[in-house]
């Protein structure tokens, strides 16, 4: 193993860790502060992703269909919330994880049916389709560089809204006790409608900058939604910060273990029993994080503060 | 002579009835894909009402049960896999009953391990931690190249009893609809004892219950081991009705319809899990041989079920419910 | 319960036995999922196929009935279940995933119903699991493969890289190039597969990359082509580590590629049994009435979805609509005697085609549409190497 092998794959790790932040920052603060659980979430993120597609090849631009894209997205989670959300948040979390999953199957089908099967490769405008050299035998993808970069602003924006504003203040306080929100005359269903656009909009952005790399494709969501669920019960259910040091822990874990496992269990197994075994072990290790972190500290790293 | 029965068990032993009669109809009308359809419900129906026993009277929602119908499957598949092709000489066998010693024996062991450590969270976290375990279990078998890994495996042949002959549709069907009609009788039975009781206690009010001074935490994992012992016998029903053993089974996915199989029949009643793997199954053939695009409908039903019942087909149709149906799902104690 | 009752019942009215002289044919692929878009590809290729033999082959009526395999195995499994139970299908064909035909063969074979590939040809299905009522009218997974290893040794290339897709498929490609190939193997990967694919390949191309390989050898059909040909260009592997794939670059992945302008995919090479640009007359119809009709390039899958359809018409020809004549059916089978897309081939003793394999080229057409055409032949009338583990002669 070499050294600028490992920094490229610890950034591939990061880059991959901070997509994960995206969708997870947004499913941790609906389940913070509505204690919604949304397994429609990665719905978001598909319909975000092709809406960007659709308008990059309507304006030609890849930025600005991100731009128009992001509202629309936020619009769509908009609707989610006034007409299906919002009537299921006295049930309890069974009917919740349900009624999100009859949702989900909604998404897909509506999407195949509007787009066809075969999913949307989005074209980067040639500046982004490049590598840059960061040292000697470091080089990385130009548009793997933008998407670190682009997570790490909005984890820095998240986490200036959380802690320094009027709303982050009423979130923060929903978060942990909502009956005193509502009792202080806030409009409780504005501020649940608010956030919930701000989490699509988060998630739509994370399918809006995979798309390129990988493509517009339904069901695209579902692979991403239970990651992401994994991400927020190790963090601590409706912790920003939670989310964002587990999503870069289980960036890394996943594709540093699909690095390198490999060559360790070769070790001491056959060569083609080492290439089938490693990559589901290191997706296995990611679910072992959470049983073991959930047995020792059954509310995650960084619980809410009162519950 | 039903005089004395409750209105709920003459509707259990009438759909048992239903049940018993259609299979050999569809022999006799030339339309045995039907008793494959029945065969597939059935088994379901096993794993809904094992599910029910936790999810419904216990309160502790489990997304990780489709784990023990892999792993019940996978009981049926190994040692039949190894009598064929060799290797690992100590469990090879087409013995039906070495099958189901592994798939039950293995699937409370997994309970067991398992449920210790899921109990110990609440909530949402213990909905997470169920489907992590299971998602352990499914990501182990897709690295094993051995059984097939991610393409899964065409097992060759089915558990041999004596007597029976699980290669005939029909009387593989009647054996599976006997599990059935056994697993809904133990549920029951354990619903109305007195452990029971402190299961339903520990639903409604769990600080009760331990102020009483019952070990809650040890009451429900008995109750999660039974659970998930039983599901694993319906694995080897399935796997023997199959024949073909794929990670695939123990996929997330197959949890969720798991639950939604419960929910959709009505939580906390006997007849609940089999009238919704029965919709289940029926809505699915039915949907799915008009449009590639059945899904949709599927999922606007399964929304309009949450939306709109309360207690699913059994909380629509009837006024009857039991005690513990009266408050819906309340979870496991949180808040 | 009484709706389960009136269900089953109205059911089995429907399929009181049809004395109507059709052909039933089951085709099962894949029609939901991203994979679906293969599916499509070969619908069409059968809808043109039945519209060509004008709804008929020789006196009986054509009923083709589609069925989905979900992109799973068990899927695929329950679906040639009720095909052949239900429908009472007298052939089965399609299968794309060489793990959903494993999953379903013996469906189908042991109901002595007659299964023909009409894409995947697992190695287990050429050798031990060889049946004589299975037949494919693609290939065996290895041959493809073997025959780019082939192209790799003529172009002098020393050391590969391997990526595949972690299935049946994918492992029988890895063998067959492997097999071939005289050079060194600097390290493969193989991974996650099914509706839920890894399609994200940063660790892979980045290991690609450091291991020093001459050239990287890759299977990723389907949606997963055009991710990882986009994922290749991106991390700016062209000159370092040329591209040499097999059933990825093909008319699926091309337009999507062309849409998104990925220039660097012209020129690059692959092999397969079969080209858009092979002269013969059944192939201009077919490539010129499928353009004509769908407005695209067939692809692989398509000429041997048409094929397939071909090859049953020719056997239920052969015995006079005698659909009750197994043995007369089986042999006009295995004489090929029919016009193939890919001109006329022999079957082997396990029933894989014999067949050439040419090396093709992504080239612009006429129109400035990106499809491929033959730039040599690398194997003439070559046999798999599973053949000889098969026990029928």
């Amino acid at each position: 193993m070499d050294t600028s092998l490992l920094i490229i794959q610890t950034l591939n790790g990061i880059q991959l860790g901070l997509l994960l932040f995206l969708v997870a920052s947004g499913l941790t603060l609906i389940f913070g502060i509505l204690d919604f659980v949304n397994l429609a979430h990665g719905s978001l993120y598909m319909v975000g992703a092709f809406f960007c597609a659709t308008l990059t090849f309507a304006l030609g631009s890849f930025p600005l269909a991100v731009l128009i894209a992001l509202p629309l997205t936020g619009l769509v989670g908009y609707g989610v919330e006034r007409f299906v959300a919002r009537k299921l948040y006295a049930k309890d979390h069974l009917q919740h994880v349900l009624g999100t999953f009859g949702l989900i199957l909604v998404f897909d089908t509506l999407t195949h049916m509007i787009w066809g099967p075969q999913g949307i490769s989005i074209p980067l405008p040639a500046w982004l389709d490049t590598q840059v050299t960061l040292m000697k035998d470091v080089v990385f993808p130009t548009y793997r560089l933008l998407i670190i970069v682009s997570g790490l602003v909005c984890a820095a924006g998240l986490y200036w809204l959380v802690n320094h504003t009027r709303l982050g203040m009423l979130i923060r306080a929903g978060a942990s006790n909502r009956t005193m929100v509502s009792a202080l005359g806030i409009d409780i269903k504005t501020l649940f409608a608010l956030v919930f656009a701000i989490g699509a909009m988060l998630a739509g952005l994370a399918g809006m900058l995979i798309a390129p790399i990988t493509e517009a494709k339904i069901g695209m969501g579902n692979e991403v939604i239970i990651t992401a669920f994994v991400v927020i019960i190790v963090g601590g259910i409706g912790s920003v910060k939670g989310a964002f040091i587990a999503a870069i822990l289980i960036g890394l874990i996943d594709t540093l273990g699909r690095s390198f496992l490999d060559d360790v269990f070769k070790l001491f197994m056959s060569s083609s029993a080492a290439e089938t075994s490693a990559p589901a072990i290191s997706a296995m290790l990611i679910y072992l994080l959470m049983a073991l972190i959930l047995a020792f500290r059954p509310q995650g790293l960084f619980p809410p503060m009162v519950r | 002579m039903f005089g004395t029965l409750s209105r709920s068990s003459k509707l259990t032993l009438l759909a048992l009835l239903v049940l018993a009669i259609l299979p050999p109809i569809f022999i006799w009308t030339g339309n045995s894909f039907y008793v494959d359809l029945a065969t597939r419900l059935v088994i379901l129906a096993i794993a809904a009402v094992s599910l029910n026993l936790i999810l419904g009277y216990g309160g502790m929602i489990s997304f990780g049960h489709a784990a023990y119908l892999g792993i019940g499957a996978y009981a049926v598949g190994i040692p039949a896999h190894h009598e064929l092709y060799g290797g690992f000489e100590a469990i090879a066998s087409f013995g039906g009953f070495t099958h189901i010693f592994l798939a039950v024996g293995i699937s409370a062991l997994f309970a067991l391990i398992t449920g210790a450590i899921c109990l110990r969270t609440k909530g949402v976290y213990f909905i997470m931690i169920t489907m992590a375990f299971a998602q352990m279990l499914y990501y182990l078998l897709v690295s094993l190249d051995e059984y097939g890994a991610d393409d899964g495996l065409v097992i060759d042949a089915r558990s041999e009893f004596p007597l029976i002959n699980l290669d005939n549709s029909l009387q593989l069907y009647f054996v599976c609809l006997a599990s059935l009609a056994a697993a809904m009788l133990i549920v029951r039975t354990v619903v109305h004892s007195r452990f029971g009781m402190v299961l339903q206690g520990a639903k409604g009010n769990e600080e009760r219950m331990t102020s009483l001074g019952y070990n809650v935490y040890a009451y429900r994992l008995v109750a999660y081991v039974i659970s998930g012992a039983m599901c694993g016998f319906a694995g080897a029903l399935l796997g023997n009705f199959t024949t073909f053993i794929s990670p695939e089974m123990m996929a997330w996915s197959r949890s969720g319809e798991l639950m939604f199989m419960v929910i959709l029949g009505g939580v906390a009643t006997t007849l609940g899990p089999l009238l919704g793997s029965a919709a289940f199954i029926i809505i699915e053939e039915a949907f799915s041989s008009y449009t590639i695009y059945w899904h949709l409908p599927f999922g606007l039903m399964l929304m309009a079920v949450v939306l709109y019942t309360n207690g699913g087909i059994m909380g629509m149709k009837f006024k009857w419910r039991s005690p513990s149906a009266e408050k819906g799902t309340q979870e496991n104690g949180t808040k | 319960m009484k709706k389960f009752i009136a269900a089953a019942l109205a059911a089995s009215m429907f399929t009181l036995p049809a004395f109507a002289a059709e052909v039933k044919v089951g085709f099962v692929t894949t029609l939901t999922t991203g994979g679906a878009v293969i599916g499509k590809d070969m619908e069409n290729a059968v809808n043109l196929a039945s519209a060509h033999m004008g709804g008929k082959m020789g006196e009986l009526d054509l009923n083709v009935i589609f069925a989905d395999d979900g992109f799973k195995p068990e899927t695929g499994k329950q679906a040639t279940d009720k095909l052949v139970k239900q429908d009472d299908v007298d052939f089965v064909t399609g299968y794309i995933w060489s793990h959903v035909l494993l999953a379903s063969r013996k469906s189908v074979l042991d109901q002595g119903k007659f299964l023909i590939s009409a894409n995947a040809g697992p190695s287990e299905m050429a050798g031990k699991l060889c049946h004589e009522n299975f037949f494919s009218t693609s290939w065996q997974n290895d041959q493809t493969p073997e025959a780019m290893g082939e192209v790799l040794n003529q172009q002098g290339v020393k050391s590969l890289y391997i990526m595949a897709p972690n299935y049946a498929a994918g492992k029988d490609m890895v063998a067959g190039v492997e097999r071939t190939f005289k050079g060194e193997i600097k390290g493969k990967d193989l991974t996650k597969w099914g509706a839920d694919a890894q399609l994200d390949f940063s660790a892979e191309l980045a290991k690609a990359k450091a291991s020093g390989a001459e050239g990287i050898f890759v299977f990723y059909p389907g949606a997963a082509a055009g991710a990882f040909v986009k994922q290749y260009q991106q991390a700016g592997l062209k000159d370092i580590l040329p591209l040499y794939s097999v059933f990825t670059i093909d008319a699926i992945s091309l337009p999507k590629l062309q849409a998104a302008n990925f220039e660097s995919v012209l020129g690059s090479k692959t092999t397969q049994q079969w080209d858009p640009s092979l002269k013969n007359e059944q192939n201009k119809r077919f490539v010129t009435e499928f353009k004509a009709r769908y407005g695209s390039y067939p692809s692989f899958y398509a000429a041997q979805s048409y094929d397939a359809m071909f090859l049953i018409k020719s056997a239920v020809e052969a015995v006079g609509g005698d659909l009750t004549n197994k043995d007369g059916i089986r042999a006009a089978l295995k004489t090929a005697n029919y016009d193939s897309v890919r001109g006329k081939y022999t079957y082997g003793n396990n029933n894989f085609p014999i067949q050439n394999f040419y090396l093709r080229e992504v080239v612009k057409d006429n129109d400035g549409n990106w499809t491929t055409r033959v730039a040599s032949t690398v194997f003439e009338n070559n046999q798999d190497s599973h053949a000889k583990d098969c026990s029928m002669n």
